[in-house]
């Protein structure tokens, strides 16, 4: 469970409670601590638009990596990176990310992907995990039940700032995440299976709020993963820093995020689930160019 | 509007299907662990994965992840069930619908509001005590003051207006709250009565929300 107010949920109701600017300013001073989450229905923000164009402006301002926040994550996870650590002492430069042992440059792009030594399909969140294990030898068990920093301006967890890390590398290069190996088609199918699937307490899925062009909940616009444009702008923006959390988030924090407005009970992190999911949309998303840690709402 | 009338249009055309030609086999009616969800994906496959995802939970948290037979055809038919199938649905759902005792089906239509505006209620973290709301707005415009509307659903701006509150009506609206897949096999709408997800006294407080002649809804 993260603790912290959740903005933008489905509720609709928690980020109504703060204007943009605040959030702004809540950012750029960083560790202001959020308002809990008073379920205070009604109170609307005055105007949509504006917010986003404020938003606009806001992104455009701190979208150099001086000062987008994001940016700490991946400098805190290229010391993770670079730090000798754990039972083995040794450094992550020979993680494998599918490019060979320490190849960073679009390895990104080309994820998730069939990894033959560990016998899975695995995202960059699952691969990291794998290497602090085998290469480090450190425990992750705490890491894969805590993974998220909880919102409001605190530092990203070490798993969260690596991956902003190891997906910055991948600035510039398109995504290309092949998936013609049998397993990562099977992820793929499994993703979009999972994408249909009907359950718990208001019958969801995500195709009951990603099914269709142009649909919004309450104010918040839903991106339509069948257009290339949208799923490759979604995808190729994740890591990214979250403004309403004032933390850096990732792709599989933002599919337990929608879960949650799902009423499903926490999805297991870096779970077959979440990386199929992820598989999916990668795919969707091909050829998109990759520009992150970004920055949103 | 315009999507209730494709909705209504849809709806006439499966209806009208010629007989044999869309019909699937009877076999096809039944969901059974070997269905096909995705290409190659059977349903005991997706199920496996999802019981993997979710482990050692609660009896109550573990009932959400379970699907009950409509949630595994209207995932399986990707909410456009064959008309048989469709016809099955909302056959089994009709049934669920409960009605108060006292045939009273419109509340307060002030409490209803509050329930259409707060999206509070079943999420990790959210407090079981406090009344979960139906989040009306995520999907539907209403009282046209509110500008913060979700777009998922028809506009229901002047539903009373338009339909009246005879006591047809009233039921109508009712059992569409109460369970939208006795009206609408696979709608995206939640079946709100039927999850138990609201109280039957909250149904009747959204019902008069939408027909309540004093209702901004109606202004
Ligand atoms: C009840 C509504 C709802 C459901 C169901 C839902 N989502 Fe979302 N999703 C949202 C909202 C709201 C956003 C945030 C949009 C924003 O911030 O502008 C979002 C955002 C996303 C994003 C990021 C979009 C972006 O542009 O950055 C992804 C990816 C995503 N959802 C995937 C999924 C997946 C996968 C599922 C199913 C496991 C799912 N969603 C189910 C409402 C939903
Ligand atoms: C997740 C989205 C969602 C939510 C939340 C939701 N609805 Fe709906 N609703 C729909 C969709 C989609 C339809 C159209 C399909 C159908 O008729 O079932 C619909 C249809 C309806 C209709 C029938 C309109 C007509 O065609 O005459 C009524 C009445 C209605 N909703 C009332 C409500 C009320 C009241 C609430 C809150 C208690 C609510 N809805 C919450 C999605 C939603």
């Amino acid at each position: 469970m993260i603790p912290g107010w959740k903005a933008l949920a489905l509720a609709g109701m928690t980020a109504a409670s703060m204007t943009v600017s605040s959030l702004v300013s809540a950012a750029l001073t960083s560790a202001v601590a959020q308002p809990a989450a008073a379920p205070s229905a009604g109170a609307q923000p005055a105007g949509d638009e504006d917010a986003d164009k404020l938003l606009e402006k806001y992104r455009a301002m701190i979208s150099d990596p001086m000062s987008n926040p994001g940016y700490l994550a991946v400098d805190s996870g290229e010391a993770l990176w670079t730090t000798a650590r754990g039972p083995k002492n040794a450094t992550l430069e020979t993680c494998d990310l599918g490019k060979g042992p320490g190849k960073l440059d679009g390895a990104y792009a080309e994820m998730p992907r069939w990894f033959a030594d560990a016998g899975r399909v695995m995202d960059a969140e699952s691969r990291l995990l794998w290497c602090m294990e085998t290469i480090q030898g450190l425990d992750t068990t705490a890491l894969r039940k805590k993974p998220f920093a909880s919102s409001g301006g605190n530092p990203a967890t070490e798993i969260e700032a690596l991956v902003a890390f190891v997906a910055n590398k991948s600035n510039g290069f398109k995504y290309a995440a092949k998936m013609e190996h049998p397993k990562e088609r099977e992820a793929v199918a499994l993703g979009e299976a999972l994408f249909y699937r009907r359950s718990s307490l208001n019958d969801f899925s995500c195709q009951t709020c990603h099914g269709q062009e142009g649909q919004r909940i309450r104010l918040q616009n839903l991106p339509f993963f069948d257009t290339a444009k949208a799923a490759q702008a979604t995808m190729g923006s994740w890591p990214t820093y979250r403004v309403s959390q004032a933390s850096l988030r990732t792709m599989q924090h933002r599919i337990w995020d929608c879960y949650w407005q799902m009423r499903m009970p926490d999805v297991g992190y870096a779970s077959e689930v979440t990386v199929a999911l992820a598989a999916y949309l990668t795919k969707k998303a091909e050829g998109g160019a990759i520009e992150v840690p970004s920055i949103k709402r | 509007m315009l999507r209730i009338l494709l909705a209504a249009t849809a709806a006439t055309l499966l209806a009208s299907a010629p007989l044999g030609a869309t019909e699937p086999k009877t076999s096809d009616l039944k969901t059974s662990a070997g269905a096909e969800v995705a290409p190659g994906i059977s349903r005991e496959r997706l199920e496996q994965a999802v019981a993997a995802a979710w482990k050692n939970l609660p009896p109550d948290m573990q009932a959400r992840v379970v699907q009950d037979e409509t949630m595994q055809l209207c995932s399986q038919y990707r909410n456009s069930p064959p008309p048989a199938v469709a016809d099955a649905i909302l056959a089994r759902e009709k049934k669920n619908v409960a009605y108060p005792a006292d045939g009273k089906l419109m509340g307060d239509w002030k409490a209803g509001e509050k329930l259409a505006l707060s999206g509070f209620g079943g999420r990790m973290g959210d407090n079981p005590k406090l009344p979960n709301g139906g989040n009306c707005y995520a999907c539907h415009q209403l009282a046209p003051a509110e500008i913060s509307y979700g777009t998922l659903g028809p506009s229901l701006t002047g539903y009373g207006k338009i339909k009246g509150n005879t006591p047809e009506v009233q039921k109508e609206v009712y059992e569409r709250v109460y369970n939208a897949q006795a009206v609408f096999a696979c709608s995206n709408m939640p079946r709100f009565g039927h999850n138990k997800f609201l109280t039957m006294e909250q149904i009747k407080d959204a019902v008069a929300f939408l027909l309540d002649p004093a209702s901004p809804v109606n202004k």
